[in-house]
């Protein structure tokens, strides 16, 4: 059986500056998780997966993380992308002192 | 130390060239991530969690001061001001951005450093002993060796596209502090029948797949050197797996084959080449011997040392954890901590750097060296020198008296920055050299080699480790397994796994029930823990770990 499908957001890192970036709803890249647009529907992720993509000039390595509705917009559900989104532990380096 | 030839320089500035204009093809979208990443990776670039990271290679560990100080200076004009220097005698930066990366590339050619080959399937950096050319128990420098070795291996055409990975150790010495056992070639300057050569050990690994190395060959003529390590790399190359990224390191095609037909292959293939090798290496050698001389030890009082060890218990500390036996009696070779408590392990500012890079100048010869372990080491240090060093260590923040002891930590970046890992090893590493602070129990302790890995591929080498911590996802969230019992020297053992894994927060009390374990059952101060456990075995020591479970069975 294929695991039912999780709410998921596309995420990516910035050509030049290798920043986490995430896919707003607008279509554009923001460096905050929760400005990030929510996809519901599996097909509608992939579709827009394939478009980020085609960015080549603009981003690198995009992928399709999980993550859930918060009251502030999308929060990352797995550690991983929780350090992605504010940065490193051992020092007040990347998001945590940036946004 | 080595000075680059006009070949060398000639090569890493074309190499630096192309990679600007490899970056500015990418950037103005004529190269896709796809055709880009193979090129970048060839010149050490990856990109991690948050950003780009550039592997800048050390050759064997050895470095001037004068390399050091420009160290340093990359890190304050393209990075956050910082280096982190890993257990393959690299320095890593973890922030530059991709346009800046030729521009750093260009600062490191101008004094003869690069990132080539510090990545991808290739022959990666020579690693050696860290104390090479000082210690008193070793054969002969390894390190023109290893600088031969990195001549033959850059650009090798034959091996620019192997199965995977390929890395090779070089040692002097019988106590292995370069980890040989460990490396796809591990290479122990032996002495035969007044002979100089090799022992040479093949196969060993950490990873997913723990192997240590096989003896090869017991005695290999010094001049044989190039054409057997060609043979070898020939031999996996050609036999080494390229269906599974997981099988297609050395040590599975070892395994696969067994020692005796790799033994057979790479001895036929030897025959086959050794006549092309027709003595210019051995000429090369001979060039790159001198450039490794001695440097004029002085003559002189240590009463200076003398003194400060009787009046000063901070210098007493110090001297006896970071100080090692030099060749010359009335010199050390001294190791700096890189291990503060509750610092980051490998982590050096580079206000750091230029201090080291200062006493290296004015005590040390110009010479630094950096040590799998990511400590820095000043090879060359007369004992009289030692008092003003400690003081300017001191107040630097450099002065920590933790060589060898449970705070020396090994931890791979793990997932603070590692795209690969699994969890996160450096607030692990922080929390427990912390904690051992604050019982001030280490000294009592004595030596622990305590290494921590934040994914199974083990760059914190964790297998070898006395405790070997291993830092694991499971089910969303960290958990980090122990193993006990490893050792990365000439006894070398892979580490016994010891039960389930501990969460995040459970971890640093169980490595404290363990220290403390250790000190009821040794038999006497002078039984490490290694000795403890491998006289015991794991049942105590799993008792420790799990007092839980030993309760219900006593129920």
């Amino acid at each position: 059986m294929p695991k039912p499908f999780t709410p998921k957001i596309v995420t990516a890192n910035a050509l030049i500056e290798g920043d986490v970036i995430y896919l707003t709803n607008n279509g554009e890249w923001s460096r905050r998780h929760e400005d990030a647009r929510l996809f519901n529907d599996e097909e509608a992720a992939n579709a827009a997966l394939a478009a980020a993509a085609l960015q080549a000039g603009e981003i690198v390595g995009a992928y399709l993380a999980d993550a859930a509705q918060g009251t502030k917009g999308p929060q990352p559900t797995h550690f991983r992308e929780r350090f992605r989104a504010t940065g490193p532990s051992n020092y007040a380096h990347g998001k945590q002192v940036e946004l | 130390m080595y000075t680059y030839t006009d070949f060398d320089e000639a090569f890493v500035r074309s190499r630096v060239a192309q990679f600007r204009a490899q970056v500015e093809r990418r950037i103005d979208g004529s190269l896709t991530e796809d055709e880009f990443k193979p090129l970048r990776l060839m010149n050490g670039l990856y990109l991690q969690l948050h950003a780009y990271m550039l592997r800048v290679a050390i050759p064997y560990g050895t470095i001037s001061a004068r390399q050091m100080r420009q160290l340093a200076f990359i890190a304050d004009t393209w990075d956050k001001g910082y280096g982190h220097f890993t257990t393959r005698q690299n320095i890593q930066y973890n922030w530059p951005a991709l346009k800046d990366v030729p521009d750093m590339l260009e600062a490191l050619a101008d004094v003869q450093m690069h990132a080539i080959q510090t990545s991808g399937n290739t022959i990666r950096n020579v690693t050696s002993d860290h104390f090479a050319g000082a210690a008193g128990d070793e054969e002969a420098d390894p390190r023109p060796y290893a600088e031969l070795l990195r001549q033959w291996s850059t650009d090798h055409p034959e091996f620019q596209f192997l199965p995977r990975k390929f890395k090779i150790a070089v040692t002097g010495a019988e106590a292995d502090r370069a980890v040989i056992r460990s490396h796809d070639i591990g290479l122990q300057l032996v002495e035969k029948e007044g002979q100089l050569g090799f022992k040479v050990i093949i196969g060993g690994g950490l990873g997913r797949t723990p192997m240590i190395g096989k003896v090869v060959r017991d005695f290999l003529p010094e001049a044989d050197l190039l054409p057997y390590c060609e043979a070898i790399v020939h031999v996996y190359n050609t036999l080494g797996r390229r269906d599974n990224k997981y099988k297609a390191r050395i040590k599975i095609t070892v395994h696969e084959n067994g020692i005796d037909t790799m033994r057979e292959l790479i001895e036929a293939r030897f025959k086959e080449i050794r006549p092309e090798f027709t003595g210019v290496d051995q000429e090369l050698l001979a060039g790159i011997k001198a450039q490794f001389a001695t440097p004029p030890l002085r003559k002189g009082d240590v009463a200076a040392y003398e003194a400060a060890y009787q009046m000063d218990p901070v210098f007493r500390a110090w001297a006896d954890t970071n100080l090692t036996a030099h060749r010359d009696a009335d010199h050390a070779i001294v190791t700096i901590s890189i291990k503060a408590h509750g610092k980051t392990p490998g982590d050096a500012t580079s206000d750091q750097m230029r201090l080291m890079a200062d006493l290296a100048e004015e005590y040390a010869h110009g010479e630094l060296r950096i040590s799998h372990e990511q400590n820095v080491i000043l090879p060359h240090v007369h004992k009289g020198d030692l008092p003003a060093i400690h003081a300017a260590l001191k107040a630097a923040g450099l002065g920590t008296a933790n060589i060898g002891l449970a705070s020396d930590i090994i931890a791979c970046p793990g997932m603070d920055y590692c795209a690969l890992a699994t969890a996160r090893s450096i607030p692990i590493a922080q929390e427990i050299a912390t904690r051992v602070d604050e019982l001030k129990i280490e000294h009592e302790v004595g030596e622990l080699k305590i290494k921590i890995s934040g994914c199974i591929n083990a760059c914190g080498h964790h297998h070898v480790g006395h405790i070997g911590i291993l830092g694991l996802d499971r089910a969303g969230v960290e958990n980090y397994q122990v193993t006990l019992g490893g050792d990365h020297t000439e006894t070398a053992a892979i580490g016994t796994r010891m039960g389930p894994g501990f969460s995040a927060e459970e971890i640093v009390p169980a490595i404290e029930r363990l220290m403390l374990a250790y000190l009821d059952l040794r038999d006497a101060p002078q039984e490490t823990f290694l000795q403890t456990f491998r006289r015991l075995g794991d049942a105590p020591f799993k008792a420790a770990l799990y007092p839980e479970s030993e309760a219900r069975n006593a129920a």
